[in-house]
Parts: structure tokens; sequence; C-alpha cells
């Protein structure tokens, strides 16, 4: 058999290599940080996710190197299957940008603010994608729609209120059971997740809904309200277990360790699955054996005041930011002419009266 | 010369009254008797205390809401933003019949200050979402002689409804206003 043909495909002006099905998120993910686009629904370890969220909407310029017709419309890149020779516009474009900023609004229409009370605050996937791309207040008036929390079996606790329906719960939940005891009952903007009349999703490895859960919506009772992301420190550790894999963060709060969640990648997802015995039943130091610090982001919240300066990678924060925000410095005013010239120029009068102005007011 | 204030000195001769040094004496006297009815710079302190104005940031006060709620609940920004690390707390959820005292499902259970980290640079105030902490601009921390005094608790800082802490300019407007009307 052939080795698998490459497909070539430039995001952002840069280009990447893909074997052929790769969407473009994967492969704007290859690239790296800086060109990939958000993902509030899409997790790579659940097969069917993404497409709901619109977080990760690209503008497609050139359809494949067989049909260079753009796209007409922005697309879903988490289920957009990349062709060769396609240009994708993420962060170059305005049009992206903007689609994004309304797709903040939308997610935040029924999103309580009460990201002070929020267990989630600091490792929160919508908080972070609102940081980057929203506005800082909101448009609307309108009531919020508001349900009671819900304790789904006695370790998760359930609050509708902030779920923003990506289904990634729905799509663990079905992965793990063969039973479907987990879904999205009603349509449209009456939509909840629900368990089957309260029942529990009685699996050892329902704790994963927490993890995949890009905010507050699903949450660790035994950690409720215990600290705040912030507070504590993450530690990578792992012990023998029969069930999973074992290799967990653990979060300590002094020597405590207050909760214990499956390690997450770059992207914020889970590759290996943790059983709730090892999620909510060990909580001991002894029960673990403890690797090191886990590696957090600078930019993080949860870095804040907690390793010295040569365990915290730094990324270039500030080069990243500039990059995303770079605007074209207008070049086009002569500056060679002397300087009667110049000041006899129009450009320079209406400067001149632009700076009177601005300066009388003072 | 360097400027124009420098004054040339007269050095010639004394004359006879001059001599006897009694109006040098008496312009003294004079000067002095003019501050004697003159209004005082200082004031007694402990007793009389200056207006400091709207933004003097001084003893904290944890705010209740306008039905004696606390409004604190314990998100911890505060703390995060807090440059000495003086702020430490302890959350707790708020179960049924509590609903008159906190405001959220989640309030403060513990709130300590310890003010001998606090730089009083207002930060906390600045950080916080639910206008729950500020620095009262009426009164100083005061003196302590005693390492137990120091760290506040929220028998200190939560506000007394019975006496309740009033700003003269919450915000940015009404600190416009203010001025404009010291200044007119």
């Amino acid at each position: 058999m052939d080795a698998p043909q490459l497909i070539k495909v430039t995001i952002d002006g840069r280009e990447v290599h893909v074997p052929p099905g790769t969407t473009i998120l994967e492969a704007a993910r290859q690239i790296g940080p800086e060109v990939a686009p958000p993902a509030m629904c899409y997790y790579k370890p659940l097969k069917g996710s993404g497409g709901k969220c619109r977080a990760c909407l690209v503008k497609v310029t050139q359809g494949s190197e067989k049909d260079p017709r753009p796209m007409p419309k922005l697309v879903a890149s988490c289920i957009t299957g990349a062709q060769d020779g396609m240009v994708v516009e993420n962060y170059t474009n305005p049009e992206v940008v903007n689609a994004r900023n309304g797709v903040v609004e939308f997610l935040l229409i029924n999103h309580p603010l009460d990201c002070p009370v929020c267990d989630q605050a600091g490792e929160c996937h919508l908080q972070d994608f609102a940081y980057e791309n929203g506005l800082a207040t909101t448009r609307y008036e309108e009531e919020r729609r508001t349900f009671d929390r819900e304790d789904i079996g006695d370790k998760i606790q359930l609050h509708m209120n902030r779920c923003i329906l990506c289904y990634r719960c729905v799509y663990t939940a079905n992965q793990i059971t063969d039973r479907r005891v987990h879904g999205v009952m009603y349509r449209g903007d009456h939509s909840e997740i629900s368990t089957y009349i309260h029942q529990a999703i009685d699996n050892d490895f329902s704790g994963n809904v927490i993890d995949v859960c890009p905010v507050g919506a699903l949450t660790d009772k035994t950690y409720r309200f215990k600290s705040r992301v912030w507070f504590s420190k993450p530690v990578d550790a792992h012990r023998d277990c029969d069930k999973c894999c074992g290799k967990v963060n653990l979060w300590y709060k002094g020597d405590e360790v207050i909760r214990v969640t499956a390690r997450k990648n770059q992207w914020g997802e889970v590759e290996d699955f943790i059983c709730n015995t090892c999620r909510f039943d060990k909580k001991q130091t002894a029960d673990w054996v403890i690797e090191g610090p886990t590696k957090v982001s600078r930019a993080s919240v949860i870095s804040a005041n907690k390793y010295g300066k040569n365990v915290i990678k730094k990324t270039g924060f500030g080069l990243e930011y500039a990059a995303h925000h770079y605007k074209p410095i207008d070049d086009t005013r002569p500056y060679d002419k002397n300087l009667k010239e110049i000041k006899q120029s129009e450009d320079y009068k209406a400067l001149m009266e632009k700076n009177e102005a601005f300066f009388s007011k003072k | 010369m360097l400027t124009d204030r420098s004054k040339k000195t007269d050095k010639s001769d004394l004359s006879v009254v001059e001599k006897t040094y009694l109006p040098g004496v008496f312009k003294g006297m004079a000067i002095t008797l003019k501050h004697f009815f003159m209004p005082k710079p200082t004031i007694r302190y402990p007793e009389q205390k200056r207006y400091l104005g709207p933004v003097f940031r001084g003893h904290h006060i944890l705010k209740r809401d306008d039905q004696g709620r606390e409004r604190c609940t314990a998100c911890g920004l505060c703390a995060v933003a807090c440059p000495a690390e003086a702020i430490s707390m302890v959350a707790a959820e708020r179960v049924k019949g509590e609903e008159h005292l906190y405001r959220e499902e989640k309030y403060a259970a513990a709130y300590e200050i310890n003010m001998l980290r606090c730089i009083f640079c207002g930060l906390c105030e600045e950080a916080c979402p639910k206008q729950a902490i500020y620095l009262r601009h009426d009164k100083f921390v005061p003196v302590f002689t005693d390492r137990h005094d120091v760290i506040y608790g929220k028998d200190v800082l939560v506000e007394d409804m019975n006496n309740r802490y009033n700003r003269d300019a919450w915000t940015k407007e009404d600190m416009a206003k203010l001025w404009e009307k010291q200044n007119a």
C-alpha cells in the first residue's frame, strides 16, 4: 500500500501538510496555538462532537487546488474537512473576528454572570473565549432562562443555567455506557441537559462529564466552594488503578488534596479519562505517586503566585497579542520634502489644527 | 546674577535710633502678635480629625446591601489582586433560611486581612466584582500593641447596619461633582 498522500493547507499564511480527512481545526492545531481557532464544543477524544457552538468559524478563501472558488459563508472549522490547496483565514480575516465576537454574545445570552460564585472560574473556556473575543459589556436586556440546580448522582452537580449546550457531556455519557442515560431534552431555546428522571449516571467513568464541560454547568460536588482554582496548586501524579490509566492532576490547597482531575492537554482536552474511584475517593497524598508540578501557562491565572520563574514556561503572550492586533502603519505620507513644503501642505495644516483644538481644550 | 530675586544688602552704618534696637524689637513683636490672631493651621489630632477627601484609603469594610445582606461571595479576586497577599478567605454555601444574611449562594464564612501585610493600595477594592470590599475614607486603622490584634476578621470588617458607611463620592462622576462643588 502506498503511504497516504498528504494534502497541503494554508492557514493564516502558514502551510501545513496533513493526511486527507483531517479537519481544518486539526490542521490548524498542528501549526500551533497562534492560528488554531477556539473551540467550545469540539472535543477530539469524543466522536461526533463539534459543529454546535460556532466558535471555530473560519473563512475559506480558496476551496481547493482544483476548485479555487472561496466558500460563500464562514465555515465551522471543526467539522469541515481540509482539501488539497485550501487557503483558510482565521485571525487575519476581520470578518471571522467579527463573527466570533457575535458568537460570544450569543453564547452569553443565557449564561449567568455568576463567575464570582462559579467553581469553574479561572479554568473556564467560555471565560477565556469571551475575554479574548467579546465585549466588556452586554447588550442583552431580556430575562435569562433559569433552572434549579440538580444533582446527578451524589458527586456531580448540574447547573443548567450555565450550560451552553455543547453536547460534550452527552457524547461522553454515550461513550462510557451502552445505554442512553444522559441527553438533551426539548428543542431550541428550551433545550436542557438531563438524565432520565434524575437518574444517576451509574458508571465508573461518569465523573468525566465534569472535565469535559467547558463551563461550570457540571461541577464536582466534593469540590464545591472549597477553593478558587487559582488558590490551588496542581501537581502531576499517578497511581496503579485497575480501571483507568491513573494519570491525574492533584489540586492542592496547602497539604490537602481538594480535587482530582484528569490531565488536560494544550487544548484543554482530556486524553485519558479517569475513573470515579481516582477522582472522588483517593484524596490522600499517600494514595498517589507525585511526579512534579503541572506546567501551567504563564498567562493563566492558575500560575498566579505559584511557582518560581524557572518553573514557569514563558510564552510570548505579548508578541502573540501584538500579532493578533497588528494594524499596518499608514506609510503613504511623503517624508522627504523640505520643511517649507511640508508646512504649506494641507496635511500638515490639518494636523496643526487638530493639535490646536486638542491642546486648547486643556 | 543668576536670578532677579537677589537683593543688595544694605551695609551702611546704623542710625542713632536703630542703634537702640527698639524699632527692630517692636517690629518682631508686631509679627508675633499678628500670628497670635491668625487662624491656626494645626489641629488637636486625636480629638479633631481632618477631612481627607473621599478617596482616602483607610480601614477596610465589607459592605452589606440595602437589605443588610453581605455582598461578599468569597470569589477570591481581592486575594489574588492583593500584592501583599494579606487577604485570605474560606467560602461556604448558603443554606435555606440564610437568604436574609447573604446575597449570593456562596458567602465568605471567614474573611481575614492581615494588617501587618496590608499596604492600603486599594487593589482589592478595584478587583471586587460585587462592590463588597472598600477602604473607608473616614477611619484609620488603629495602632496595635499585640500581634493578635493585627488579623482582622469578619467581626471587625463587616459593616454595621446601624452605622452604615457612606462615601461622599462613589463613582468618578460623583467625584467630579464634588470637585466642582469644592472649587465653586
